[in-house]
């Protein structure tokens, strides 16, 4: 089955993930290091055009190997010693790891980037599109042989929780132990869904809008039963920003308060 | 189990810092090797760490959190469990006469294969030029290799300038990339289940066989061994050691005869595919110099017995390189005999 995720789990249970990149990301971080080259060999271009006045045999024969060299050893080169990344990975957050979650061996790198021959057969990476796209875990024939996957570090953007919740009166937080056992009950898939629903909220027709609160209301007042005078004459919707409020402001410090204290 | 955040992160922030560090200093210093008492620190520091991720999965918030907490177990991970010796500093002669010719007799079995391989495009290349000499254009496409052999030769013996004067450098490295690469394809053609790597061993057989029977029944053999032999001695075992790596791969992925899962199989072998595909580049950057600088000057230049003695001394040090070199010493990596 394809996934976007790898998942490891070591010896002692413990599970941890990592996000799988796909072709079209890889694709680009390629193109931004044929990019790179290009530009390395336009310098080394303009240098041996210099070195060409005093000996030509010499400077062609330096720019073939140069341009040898450099196509073949940049990835080599910077996957190791930026430890699985190169300029184009780095750009766009990606990094070659080993499939088992392993130390990245120098075997690993060379193999997996000498592979890319026939990854590129018969045109455009072709095949290694073909295999990334098909292989569960998108790898290309080089990651294959090489037992490599290439992954994803996105950015974890923070919602803006200042201007969704700020200066609203927040009911559930007076149960500090009952706000505790929430944020213990509820999900990340849960909490993202109740905060998506509340960030895109102008977005949905009015009585979708209700009906969405009130069904998500109703699942996380089961959650957690708060008492009566925490809740009654709460709408569902500034219940729902309750609940978020408590899971995604643990400290109780919101960025308006820190600023205002500084 | 209710977690308080806020002093959960504070008590475990330091252990994640000196975990951190660690992992930051074994990353930097492959040759690092730590002590009894910091090794139970570092296997302590990483059960913690482990320990504290189970207990923020639960937790629905805090997604950066985790994402740093799996990072680092992933990292302490790779290290703690890495069964594979820990690569150390590179040392290229001992590689070139240990490492390499061990790695080639340890895997000689799919050498064979490759020789066996090129040995048979050698007989149907050669069996068709003599039955159809009409075929050379298809069996050969290259044109400098359809002249009549014997016009050739006579062309090459009159030339009283040197056709190569003022690029030999670039001729040279034109034809040591050009043969890398012909290489380092033919090695990667072994992830097709070998079948690219076999047809690139049996055209170049083919070729080659096709070329040594044109000019033998043209009466050219000794400008033949002239003209080959010094380059030729090197650069065919190089193509030949190529497509050993390029069959090993295929062996992996057939996996017959192994009840190993194929990761394992193919992390077996990576290593020793590395070696033998460096070895190769080696091999033909030597063989490009002596093609430029010596294979391509003939009579009254140089005597063909010069050129084919040379290539015959070239044949017995480079098998006896690979037969001999590094025998009687430990291997360095502990991958498995064919």
């Amino acid at each position: 089955m394809k996934t976007s995720t790898l998942f490891i789990r070591t010896p002692e249970g413990i599970v941890f993930s990592q996000l799988l990149a796909g072709p079209v990301t890889r694709f680009f971080a390629w193109f931004i290091d044929q990019l790179c080259i290009s530009a390395a060999m336009s310098v080394l271009g303009i240098v041996l055009n210099l070195l060409e006045l005093i000996n030509s045999n010499f400077a062609i024969a330096l720019y073939v190997i140069s341009y040898f060299v450099i196509s073949i050893g940049y990835g080599i080169f910077f996957e190791w010693a930026w430890r699985g990344q190169t300029i184009g990975k780095k750009l766009l957050r990606l990094r070659v790891v080993d499939v088992e979650g392993m130390r990245l061996q120098f075997n690993q790198i060379v193999v997996r980037n000498l592979l890319r021959f026939v990854d590129a057969l018969p045109a455009f990476y072709f095949a290694g599109g073909l295999t990334c796209w098909l292989n569960p875990q998108c790898q290309r024939l080089g990651d294959l042989a090489a037992n490599t996957v290439v992954i994803r570090n996105p950015r974890v953007a923070e919602p803006d929780l200042d201007q969704l919740l700020a200066g609203k009166y927040n009911s559930l937080r007076q149960y500090p132990h009952l706000a505790a056992r929430l944020r213990q009950r509820v999900s990340a898939p849960e909490a993202d869904v109740a905060l998506q629903a509340l960030l895109r909220r102008e977005e949905f027709d009015p009585v979708a809008r209700v009906e969405l609160f009130g069904d998500l209301a109703a699942h996380f007042r089961t959650k957690v039963e708060f008492p009566a005078e925490a809740t009654d004459g709460v709408a569902d919707e500034q219940y729902l920003r309750n609940v978020v409020d408590v899971l995604y402001r643990t400290r109780g410090v919101t960025q308006t308060e820190k600023t205002a204290a500084a | 189990m209710i977690v308080d955040l806020q002093r959960f992160i504070a008590a475990g922030r330091p252990f994640w810092a000196e975990l951190e560090g660690m992992l930051d200093r074994l990353e930097s210093e492959p040759d690092l090797r730590m002590t009894l008492p910091q090794l139970q620190l570092f296997h302590h520091l990483y059960e913690r760490t482990a320990a504290d991720l189970a207990k923020i999965t639960t937790l629905s918030s805090e997604p950066e959190t985790r994402r740093y907490l799996e990072n680092l177990v992933a990292r302490a991970y790779g290290e703690i469990h890495e069964t594979r010796e820990k690569q150390r500093r590179f040392f290229p002669l001992k590689w070139f006469s240990q490492t390499l010719p061990q790695t080639f007799r340890r895997h000689v079995r799919a050498f064979y294969l490759s020789v066996a391989i090129t040995l048979a495009g050698c007989a149907f290349g050669g069996l068709a030029i003599t039955f159809d000499p009409d075929a050379k254009p298809v069996l050969m496409p290259f044109s400098h290799l359809l002249q009549d052999p014997a016009k050739r030769v006579a062309e090459e013996e009159k030339a009283t300038q040197d056709r190569l004067a003022g690029f030999k450098t670039t001729f040279s490295v034109e034809l040591m990339t050009h043969n890398i690469k012909i290489s380092i394809f033919t090695l990667a053609l072994g992830m097709t289940w070998g079948v690219g790597t076999i047809i690139m061993l049996f055209y170049n057989g083919v070729i080659l066989g096709a070329v040594a029977v044109d000019y033998i029944r043209a009466g050219q053999t000794k400008f033949l061994l002239g003209w080959l032999m010094p380059h030729g001695v090197v650069e065919i075992p190089a193509i030949l050691i190529a497509g050993q790596a390029g069959l090993m791969l295929a062996l992996a992925l057939i996996g017959r005869g192994s009840r190993a899962p194929l990761k394992t199989r193919l992390r077996e072998i990576s290593g020793d595919i590395v070696t033998l595909i460096f070895g190769v580049g080696v091999l033909l950057v030597w063989a490009g110099f002596v093609e430029a600088f010596l294979s391509q000057y003939h009579e009254p230049v140089i005597p063909y017995e010069a050129k084919i003695a040379f290539g015959a001394i070239e044949l017995i040090l480079l098998s006896l390189f690979l037969a001999k070199s590094g025998t009687g010493k430990k291997p360095e990596s502990g991958n498995r005999d064919e």
